[in-house]
């Protein structure tokens, strides 16, 4: 039932959007299958942010997004992408850039990392494509 | 800290590979320096703010709730500023599991958001919000809140007011920043004022200000607000990984509170 909600909401959440800048296809596909992912992690009782960043990432390349998390808390970061995206690979750095411990999972053109700050502030997500051409990728996290 | 694998998640990924990794190479300034900062996942919502900050032990959120507030502003700028302190109430509302103040609160957020004229699909956001609270559904109430947030700020973006978007988070921000600095004066606790570090925040909202129209930061609610930030930011910087002192806590709550005064103030021009 979470997890109908959140597609629900997810599509909600485009439908909304629309009214700002029209979605490409390969936002809406990356969108829908990140989504997909998170179910698991609503599952487990983690709440999915009502927000998302979608863009293109090309291989060979970074791409950072910028989170202010909170120490005690429980993060999952999930990207995902359509079938161009063969592996992609999701990893967190702290305010210095340092590279964070995180657990991760990874399947076709999806992937999570998941963490527990024991610091609270700005941490950088980077996004990069291990295998595939170049697409869009989307972008959102879980807490509890 | 690494996190406990649930098993339900381990089920679902069972064809997927699961690792611990680190990246060992550090990020240069140049790229921390370009990332893409963005209200929708930058900001953080008040409902993470408080689901840390009630982690070593439940507050007593009711004791965080303040008088109604006048719905009767005419500045589209205050009214922007005090819809983001009403969804944090609804979200402080929420984590106290009290439904007749999530009602109200939905409520006085409705009366607010039809003064900016935002769309059917806010407005209809109200009754859903009374229905998840008559029946104590919490989880759905926070997530029926943050997509009220969003879709305010949709409409008003699909509005050309999308000056006042950031308004909105930042008048959450800084009501969730009074609420958990007096929750923790209250009963002094470490671990729980850790969450008050929060320096990129403010600085991300800053910056967000300055780009705004300048009639808008102009006006002069916002100007005090946006004169108030700076001050601010010192008070969320604190060395990462310590904790702030009760003393660090109180001028913070101090600051926050006079910030507060201001936006829900009906004498502001």
């Amino acid at each position: 039932m979470k997890r109908l909600l959140v597609i629900l909401f997810g599509v909600a959440f485009l439908a909304g959007g629309a009214f700002v800048r029209a979605q490409t296809d390969e936002e809406v596909e990356a969108h829908k299958q990140v989504l997909d992912l998170t179910g698991a992690f609503s599952n487990e009782g983690f709440k999915l942010r009502d927000g998302h960043w979608a863009g293109m990432v090309k291989p060979a390349e970074r791409t950072l997004i910028a989170v202010n998390l909170y120490a005690g808390n429980q993060y999952w970061f999930s990207a995902a992408a359509n079938a161009k995206a063969k592996k992609i690979a999701v990893d967190l750095y702290d305010e210095n850039g340092r590279p964070m411990v995180t657990e991760t999972y990874s399947a076709d053109g999806k992937a999570s990392a998941g963490f527990s700050p024991v610091s609270s502030g700005q941490y950088f997500v980077s996004l990069g494509l291990v295998e595939g051409e170049a697409t869009t990728f989307c972008l959102v996290y879980s807490y509890k | 800290m690494i996190l406990r694998v649930p098993l339900g998640t381990l089920v679902y990924f069972a064809a997927m590979t699961l690792a611990f990794a680190v990246e060992t190479a550090a990020l240069p300034p140049d790229q921390m320096a370009k990332a893409i900062k963005t209200d929708a996942l930058t900001i953080p919502t008040p409902g993470e703010l408080f689901a840390a900050f009630e982690k070593p032990g439940k507050p007593d959120w009711a004791g965080q709730y303040r008088n109604p507030i006048p719905m009767t502003y005419r500045n589209r700028a205050q009214i922007a500023l005090n819809l983001g302190g009403l969804i944090a109430d609804g979200f402080i509302a929420v984590q106290a599991q009290d439904s007749q103040q999530v009602k109200n609160i939905g409520t006085d957020i409705i009366k607010l958001a039809k003064a900016l004229g935002v769309s059917e699909n806010v407005l209809s956001r109200g009754n859903s919000i009374n229905e998840f609270a008559e029946s104590s559904a919490w989880d759905t109430l926070q997530e029926e809140l943050e997509a009220t947030q969003n879709e305010v700020k949709a409409s008003m973006q699909s509005h050309r007011d999308q000056d006042l978007v950031i308004l909105v988070s930042l008048g959450g921000w800084i009501r969730g920043t009074q609420a958990v600095s007096a929750s923790v004066m209250k009963n002094y606790d470490a671990g729980a004022a850790k969450v008050l570090r929060q320096p990129a925040v403010v600085n991300f909202i800053h910056s967000k200000i300055s780009d705004v129209d300048p009639e808008l930061r102009n006006e002069p609610l916002v100007k005090e607000v946006t004169a108030q930030l700076s001050g601010l930011e010192k008070l969320v910087t604190f060395q990462s990984g310590k904790a702030p002192t009760l003393d660090e806590v109180r001028k913070l709550n101090e600051a926050a509170t006079k910030l507060m005064e201001a936006i829900q103030s009906k004498d502001t021009k």
